[in-house]
Parts: C-alpha cells; structure tokens; sequence
C-alpha cells in the first residue's frame, strides 16, 4: 500500500469507529458501543504484546500478566478510597513497567521454548497470587468500587469513556509507529531478524529487548486500567493464561510486525467469538480452525491482505 | 610494524575435538594475513574466538596492546574488530542501505532514540551509501536484501564490515561461492583495501590467497605449522605435504 492508500485506511478505519457511539444510540443499541470499546481495549493490549513479539520476536505467553497488574492498580486504589484517575493510572503504568522489567531482566536471558515457558510461569505466579489474596476477593473477584476519575471527564458516561479508549488506542497506535521506525525499532527489528549479526556489528541485544519488554508491558498496563474501569469488576482471570494465549492470536492473526496488524486481530477475533457464541455454545469448535487455517494461509495476517507488497 | 593482534595459546575443545589446540599468531599493523588449511582445520573456529563469538577454553588474545580475551563480540566489534561471515549472514528482511545503515548506527552511540525515523537519518544513510557505492551495490540500495544475488550479498558481507570502520578486519571466505568474474571484481576491491587496514582473511582460493596476503599461515589440526611470505609458504615441504598434496597451487 502506497503511504497515501495507507493514510486513506487510517483515516475511514478512524472516522468509522468514531461513528459508532452516535449510530449505535440512533438504532438504541448501546450494546455494540460496549463490544466496541472492549475490542479497542484488547486492540491497545495486542499492539503493546505486537511490539516484542512482531517486531522483537520475543514470543511473550504471559503478557495478559500486565493487563492484571494494570487492573490490580487501579481496583485495589478504588478499593482503598483513592479514585483520582490520574494516580490510578500512572500507577497501573509503573508497577506493570516494574513488574516487566523483574520477568523480563530473567526471561530475555533465555531464548526458544525457555522464553515461552518462563514468561508464562511468571504470568501463572501472578495469577495465583491473585487468586490467593482474599482482601481483593480471591478468585470471585471484586466490583471496582468506583471507576476513575479525571477532572471534566466522566467515565460512567458510556460515550465518553468510548472516546477516551478510542483516543488512547490512537494515542499508542502512533508512539508505536514512531518507535519502531526509530533507531531503537531498528536494533530491536535487526536483533529478531539475525541475532549473530547483530552482535557482530557491535550491539548486545539484551538491554534494547529489556526496554522494549518494559515499554510493551507499561502499555499494556494502561489497557489493564481500561479494561478493569470497562468490566467495573477485578478478578485475576484478567491474568489467565488463555488470556495470554488470546492477546497472541490476536497479533497473529492480525499480523505481527505490522502497526495496525494488532487492532484488526482483535476485531477478527472478538467480533468472531461474539458472533459464534450466538449461534452456538460450542463455538470454540468454530474458531478453533479458522485460526488454523488463517496461520496456514495468511502468514502475514490480515494486515498482509492489505498490504502484499512489503 | 608493530603487531595489531597478538594471540597466544588459544584453544578451544568442541567435545574430544580440538578444533583450536594452542594457536599462536601474531597480526602486524597494516598487513593482510591469509590463513589457510584444509577443511576442517579450524579456520571458522579461530575465526569464532577472535571475534569473541565462541568463548577460548585457554589462551589470550591480545588487540592493540589490550587484553580482549574475556570480551564478548559486541565490545570487540567498538574496539574496532569487524568480521564478515563465511555463510552469509545478513538481515534479509532490510533492504540493502538498512542492512549497512544499522552497521554505522551500531558504532553511532546508544540506540536508545525513539522517536525519528532512522531511515530518514542523513547521518546513517549517508555513509552506509557511500560504502554501497564502493562495493558497487549503490543501485542495489533500495532492494531487499533476501533478493540479492549471491554475489551481491556476499559484497553486502564486507560492506557491513566495512561500515562499522574497523582496525582489523576479519574476513571469513569472502569469495566463497563466487564465480570467476566475480571472485576477481572482489579480490580488485580487497585489495584497494590494502596497507589502510589490517586483514585476516581466511580463503580456500588461492588466487585470492597469493594475491592479497602479505603473509601466510597454514593452520592444520587446530595449529599454525608455518607462517612465512606467499613465496616461503609455497616452498615449504611441510605444508606441501600436510596441506597443498601433491598439486601445484596457482
């Protein structure tokens, strides 16, 4: 796709999901305004995951550990009075970014199947450690007791909360354009692409995966903030492992090493799994090998259906 | 002349295989240095330990007056000792100018810059131009590196080497593969490299060999039995016997 062509998609995909909220309340279907925001919400939580695993190569199964963490954050804050959004946030923010530079400081030291299993070792740490914690409601969960409040904007009013989600994702979509085209997006694209080289011309890779570890694990810390003021409920399944899993195919199926690869893997797959889940509640049975077949046949997602040429 | 690279003792055991086994060699300032043996010598090995690549299980090396032996290969490569690979090895999803480009920013200072586009960097794309245009790959710069011809890749290989402005170059079979017109056009450019920098190269042809080294050491079994002038190493029975056979090199 030409630059041009490429700025048209961004703009009629922009303009078609600001058109949601006002066409979603003419027809009185607030309902698909909510799936919307939800599928925005996974689409910011894929393209930080798409950040070390497209463009790292980093294959990360345990990223849905910061979308905990992040929901953790801001519900356990609630929890104890604080719902200034701005705290809450930045909180989310931190500790996931300290938490990805704990796993990733151990697990970037491996590689292979090692990486995979360490990361999501640490991921089932958390989760357990969720599970365990009764003050938060163990495994049930808790409601969030209030969600976070900004100064001038209302997060109970459904729309606006829509665009807040929509302008974040936005908002990461292009810091992560800008990323990875930079001198940083290269050593880390260069060190997937052909490590030994790599080295060889002077660069450890170590130290550029680490930030690009935090920096995926601090985005995706915020959609976790979003996600838990979204459901209004904090339960340690946000840390599952077939959440992880979920965040995976979400950038496979989308496409890695594509910025907007992430965004149509998550509308694919949640707009999939609601429609299924209509029909049938075997639905998985369904799903199942159609993301199969698009791993088999379209190696480069459905962001490589748009874009053959690259 | 004063020695650049001085080695002493290195070994290097892959199991009961002692593809190193006390190497000593010492590398003169300006100088190219072929390095030549049968297959299986441990040419690719000692390659390895002198890039930093493979850890030595003995012995020191030595570069510039340093000590380099405990240095992996990405701190070896900013003091100034580039390598190329005898299997190309490249980034095949860049195009060509990236291929060299992310070379320069390699020796450029820290990558932690986020936010402009490197591409668009003169201070990157100028000078891995310029080494593209040396080798003759300038019109290649815009192609994807997997689709170059073999030839070319194997130009892009020295090019990357180039870009990072080593002190010592190690050159791993930089005409493998090639064929004879083009074993020629990179053998010329070599050796306008000449006498500017300090070479290793380690090369089956002899055509290569004979006219580029200034100086030859023969390694066989993992050890150095001769180094001596093109014309002393062809002399030598010892090396006539253990390596050259009974046919007359070129």
């Amino acid at each position: 796709m030409s630059p041009r062509n490429r700025a048209i998609a961004l703009g009629l995909g922009l303009l078609l999901l600001a058109a949601v909220p006002p066409v979603a309340s003419l027809f009185n279907q607030p309902f698909y305004l909510d799936l919307v925001r939800r599928i925005m919400i996974f689409a910011i939580a894929a393209a930080s995951l798409n950040l070390i695993l497209g463009y790292g190569g980093m294959v990360s199964f345990g990223h849905a550990a910061y979308l905990g963490v992040g929901g953790y954050a801001v519900g356990v804050l609630a929890h104890y009075g604080v719902v200034d959004g701005i705290v809450q946030w930045a909180l989310a923010i931190g500790a996931s970014a300290l938490v990805a530079l704990v796993i990733g400081a151990v697990s970037i030291r491996t590689s292979g199947v090692y990486f995979i299993m360490i990361t999501l070792a640490f991921t089932q740490m958390l989760y357990y450690l969720g599970i365990s914690v009764e003050e938060f409601g163990g495994d049930d969960g808790m409601r969030l007791a209030a969600k976070s409040r900004f100064p001038g904007v209302d997060l109970n009013d459904a729309s606006v909360f829509y665009y807040l989600v929509l302008a974040v994702l936005v908002l990461v979509l292009f810091l992560g354009h800008r990323l990875v085209n930079s001198r940083f997006g290269m050593v880390i694209r260069a060190a997937r692409s052909n490590e030994t080289r790599t080295r060889a011309i002077g660069v450890s890779p170590y130290r550029y995966r680490l930030a690009a570890f935090v920096i995926a694990g601090a985005v995706c810390g915020l959609a976790g903030a979003l996600l838990v003021n979204h459901t209004a409920y904090l339960t340690p399944e946000f840390m599952n492992w077939t959440r992880s899993g979920e965040l995976m195919f979400m950038v496979i199926l989308g496409g890695m090493g594509s910025v907007a690869g992430p965004v149509l893997g998550a509308f694919a797959l949640l707009v999939l799994e609601d429609l299924l889940s209509g029909w049938t509640q075997h639905w998985q049975i369904v799903l199942g090998p159609l993301l199969v077949l698009s791993v088999l046949f379209f190696r480069r997602g459905l962001a490589g259906l748009f874009d053959k040429n690259e | 002349m004063s020695s650049l690279l001085e080695v002493r003792g290195l070994k290097k055991s892959f199991g009961a295989l002692r593809a190193s086994d006390g190497i000593d060699l010492e590398v003169r300032e300006g100088e190219t240095h072929a390095i030549i043996g049968p297959n299986g010598a441990g040419k690719t090995t000692l390659i390895g330990q002198l890039a930093g690549e493979l850890r030595s299980d003995r012995g020191e090396v030595r570069f510039a007056g340093e000590n380099i032996t405990a240095l992996p290969a990405p701190a070896r490569s900013r003091k100034g000792l580039a390598r190329s690979f005898q299997i190309t090895s490249i980034y095949p999803d860049f195009s060509t100018l990236e291929n060299v480009m992310l070379a320069v920013q390699a020796h450029a200072g820290h990558s932690f810059r986020f936010w402009s586009p490197a591409r668009e960097e003169a201070a990157l794309c100028a000078p891995a131009q310029a080494i593209l245009e040396e080798l003759g790959l300038g019109a290649r710069a815009g192609v994807r590196a997997a689709n170059l011809a073999h030839g070319e890749q194997r130009r892009l290989e020295i090019a990357m080497a180039l870009a990072v402005r080593p002190r010592l170059m190690l050159l791993d079979e930089p005409v493998a593969g090639m064929g004879a017109e083009e074993t020629q056009r990179m053998i010329a450019f070599l050796s306008t490299l000449k006498g500017g920098k300090t070479i290793i190269l380690v090369e089956h042809d002899m055509d290569a060999v004979f006219s580029l080294a200034d100086r030859v050491s023969v390694l066989v079994y993992g050890r150095i039995i001769a180094t001596g002038s093109p014309q002393e190493i062809r002399a030598n029975p010892e090396v006539r016997r253990a390596y050259l056979g009974e046919e007359e090199p070129a």
